[in-house]
């Protein structure tokens, strides 16, 4: 009798386990335990992890909100389109607009400093990918989300878009520096 | 009676097969070959697209192409696979006639003008919204249609399958309990009726939003509730290919499970604990709280988790059981080597099995964690994982038994079988050059879903590192390979069904409805004495164990690589 064919025996849910199934269940089990416990291990002792912090929020607060931060600390220009590049102070609050096909403005923060880095998109759904790091978030419209960052490193770094924004998906990008106190 | 003409006894498997059945398990299986040879072609233009060197299409044609790659090979060709296997593992598995075969061709049918609509959407060029169409990014509203409509052809056809089974128990067409195979299926269906039901509720709004009834969707409910859509119909595809493993282990082996309850256990625990897997999409979306994301990202204690590996034990065990019986003792391998990799029934199979496993299933799990996700979301490292699963696994699973398939139901012989022997592993190759590669450039930040990572032109641009281009070119060598061998599959399989050699068999008979009936079952207390099968007794499957040891390592490893990684970027609260 094989898979195909119904279980020979009437009360199959009665016969024994081969002694080699349920040793690999038991292991398999404990690994799946461990990893499962892996995720609330690194909230409490790991580095790297998401803030549970977000609002409902419009495109016209948003805007407003980062408009007043580029006002108050716009540093420079960059590029023909003169997008403006900002350096807040350490320990503030960023915003960092996502819009087709934009990030907006550009950001310059100092080593080893932590930030508030406000994150929402104006229209469609957009992807934070901060290069190479490797960090990537998900930007949605009317969320804005909030992180705290601690750039460790400086350097100058990219943000890309990673989440497909229509046909300039692929132009939609920025820097970000990092720069010593 | 009516009915009684329209069986036959297949001399090849033994099985009463219900001819009506029959011809629509060959529809349906001729609407996904059409299906995976337009989504194959679609394949070719994206890889050479994002093949660094060759950069082929414009951007506009890429993204339209890489929707319509997307929803023929995820949607089309594995959902008209699987209600053909539905109706393999009811009606032909239980010797059963189908439960209204006119609703089944209205399935059917719906199911193709659902498909061809949401495909014409795409060609129109206002639908390139990928696979996904998140919202509010707005698709031509007969995308919306054409999907809701295939979707109710879908559940439709999970009725069928669910009233045949109804209508074998009632007919007494089997005895005892219906066969793990068929109970695979059964999971599958479970699964499709929740996972459909969650499409609905997503994609009823979202058509008329775009038809203008509604004001807005809301696009993290569209995620979270999509998710529950997109993700379960993975889940549907893994219940289906576990189900074509047993299969294959079944007919070339004669291999019987080690123990039914384990292995039907874990098809239950996909039911209990996969439903609730849309969360690992969004682990890096604001508005969810880490205890939703932690709870329902590892499935409650990774329980599909442990369910899959135990597949990985049983089916190869139950192998290497079969094997050892029939004499290949020798060393821990000996029934490996000695198992007919020519076959491409069982070489395809096989392949699955393993790349599924070590490819698809660590990769998976790893995506699936809430912090190291931060360090892949949306990265090519995602579709690098998912061609893992669904093609490794499902795809070549599918290829595999369709080897089985042509001479079995559509009475053909295999055309070409120097190339068929060749062509599993010439696709799952390619695949896994493919997959591998593309996972290595994920973790090197490359996006997926873009057409231009050099930026040019772009003073804002990013400069990847020259391994990351390395990656993408050999990753769309493997994707041509996969190509390859795909239409060779498709090659074979529609020169086999119009111009193979049919089978006629000297044992073709048309049997009676009475004859369906099952014989009666042995006292069951001569039966219990019985199970002192090799499975039981002894450690019955070194070999495998083995294996399933190196698969552990390779997990823990890979994991913890992974944590490191993670350890070593900007801190973030």
């Amino acid at each position: 009798m094989s898979a195909i064919q119904p279980p020979e025996e009437r009360v199959w849910w009665k016969e024994p386990i081969a002694p080699i199934e349920i040793t690999w269940i038991l292991i398999a089990f404990v690994w799946c335990l461990f990893m499962f416990i892996m995720m609330p291990y690194w909230h409490i002792f790991g580095k790297q992890n998401l803030a549970n912090e977000a609002y409902r929020s419009t495109p016209e607060l948003f805007t407003a909100k980062a408009q007043a931060m580029v006002d108050k600390y716009k540093v420079r220009e960059e590029t023909e389109q003169a997008i403006p590049v900002v350096r807040p102070p350490a320990g503030s609050d960023v915003y960092l607009v996502a819009r087709l096909w934009q990030w907006w403005p550009l950001l310059e923060l100092e080593e080893g400093q932590t930030y508030r880095l406000h994150l929402m998109s104006l229209d469609w759904l957009h992807g934070f990918s901060l290069q190479p790091e490797n960090i990537n978030i998900q930007v949605h419209p009317g969320y804005e989300h909030i992180l705290q960052v601690q750039p460790n490193r400086a350097g100058t770094y990219s943000i890309i878009c990673n989440e497909y924004c229509g046909i300039n998906h692929h132009t939609m990008a920025a820097k970000l520096y990092v720069v010593k106190k | 009676m009516a009915l009684n003409r329209m069986f036959r006894a297949c001399p090849m498997t033994g099985l009463k097969v219900h001819e009506p059945t029959e011809a629509l398990i060959k529809a349906n299986a001729v609407a996904a070959v059409v299906s995976l040879a337009v989504g194959g072609v679609l394949a070719l233009l994206i890889t050479l697209t994002r093949w660094p060197a060759v950069h082929l299409l414009p951007p506009d044609w890429f993204y339209l192409l890489l929707t319509a790659h997307g929803l023929n090979m995820l949607i089309y060709w594995i959902i008209f696979f699987e209600v053909a296997i539905l109706y393999f593992g009811s009606s032909l598995l239980l010797g059963c006639r189908l439960a209204t075969p006119r609703v089944a061709w209205f399935a059917f049918w719906l199911m193709v003008l659902g498909a061809l609509m949401n495909n014409y959407a795409v060609f129109r060029g206002d639908s390139s919204v990928m696979f996904t169409s998140y919202v509010p990014m707005p698709a031509h509203p007969t995308f919306y249609l054409g999907l809701i409509l295939f979707a109710v052809g879908a559940l439709i056809a999970c009725f069928v399958f669910f009233g045949t089974l109804v209508i074998a128990k009632e007919e007494r067409t089997y005895n005892g309990s219906v066969p793990l195979v068929t109970f695979g299926a059964l999971t599958a269906a479970i699964i499709a009726v929740f996972t459909i039901a969650s499409g609905a509720i997503i994609l009823i709004p979202t058509f008329m939003w775009s038809i203008g009834l509604v004001d807005s969707v809301d696009s993290l409910m569209y995620r979270t509730i999509y998710w529950a859509f997109g993700h379960s119909a993975q889940q549907i595809n893994v219940s289906a290919h576990v189900a074509v493993w047993y299969t294959v282990a079944a007919i070339i082996f004669g291999a019987k499970p080690m123990s039914e309850k384990v292995s039907r256990m874990a098809f239950l625990l996909y039911i209990l604990f996969i439903t609730i897997a849309s969360a690992h999409h969004l682990l890096t979306d604001p508005g969810l709280t880490s205890n939703w994301k932690i709870l329902n990202t590892s499935y409650a204690i990774y329980l599909a988790v442990l369910a899959s590996m135990v597949h990985g034990l049983t089916v190869p065990g139950a192998i290497e059981v079969a094997q050892r019986k029939k004499g290949y003792t020798r060393g821990l391998f000996e029934w490996l080597r000695k198992a007919p990799w020519g076959n491409p029934v069982f070489s395809g199979m096989f392949m699955s099995l393993v790349g599924f496993g070590f490819l698809g299933g660590i990769s998976g799990v790893i995506l699936g964690t809430e912090q190291l996700n931060i360090i892949m979301h949306n990265t090519i490292y995602v579709p690098g994982h998912f061609h893992a699963t669904v093609v490794i696994g499902t795809t070549l699973a599918f290829m595999a038994i369709t080897y089985f398939v042509l001479p079995a139901i559509f009475r053909r012989e295999v055309s070409f079988t120097k190339m068929a022997q060749w062509q599993p592993y010439i696709f799952g190759i390619g695949m896994t050059m493919l997959a591998l590669f593309m996972m290595g450039a994920g973790t090197l930040g490359v996006p997926r879903r873009h057409w231009d990572i050099s930026f040019s032109g772009n003073p804002m641009g990013y400069e990847f590192p020259g391994a990351a281009y390395l990656m993408m070119g050999l990753a769309s060598i493997g994707g041509v390979l996969a190509v390859v061998g795909g239409a060779m599959y498709v090659l074979i399989v529609v020169h086999s069904v119009f111009l193979g050699k049919r089978i006629e068999t000297p044992g073709f008979e048309r049997v009676r409805m009475r004859e369906g009936y099952a014989p009666a079952m042995q006292p069951s207390g001569v039966a219990l004495q019985a199970h002192g099968s090799a499975a039981h007794h002894a450690w019955a499957a070194p070999g495998t164990f083995t294996l399933a040891v190196v698969f552990l390592a390779s997990f823990i490893l890979y994991y913890f690589v992974n944590w490191k990684y993670l350890a070593t970027v900007w801190p973030l609260k």
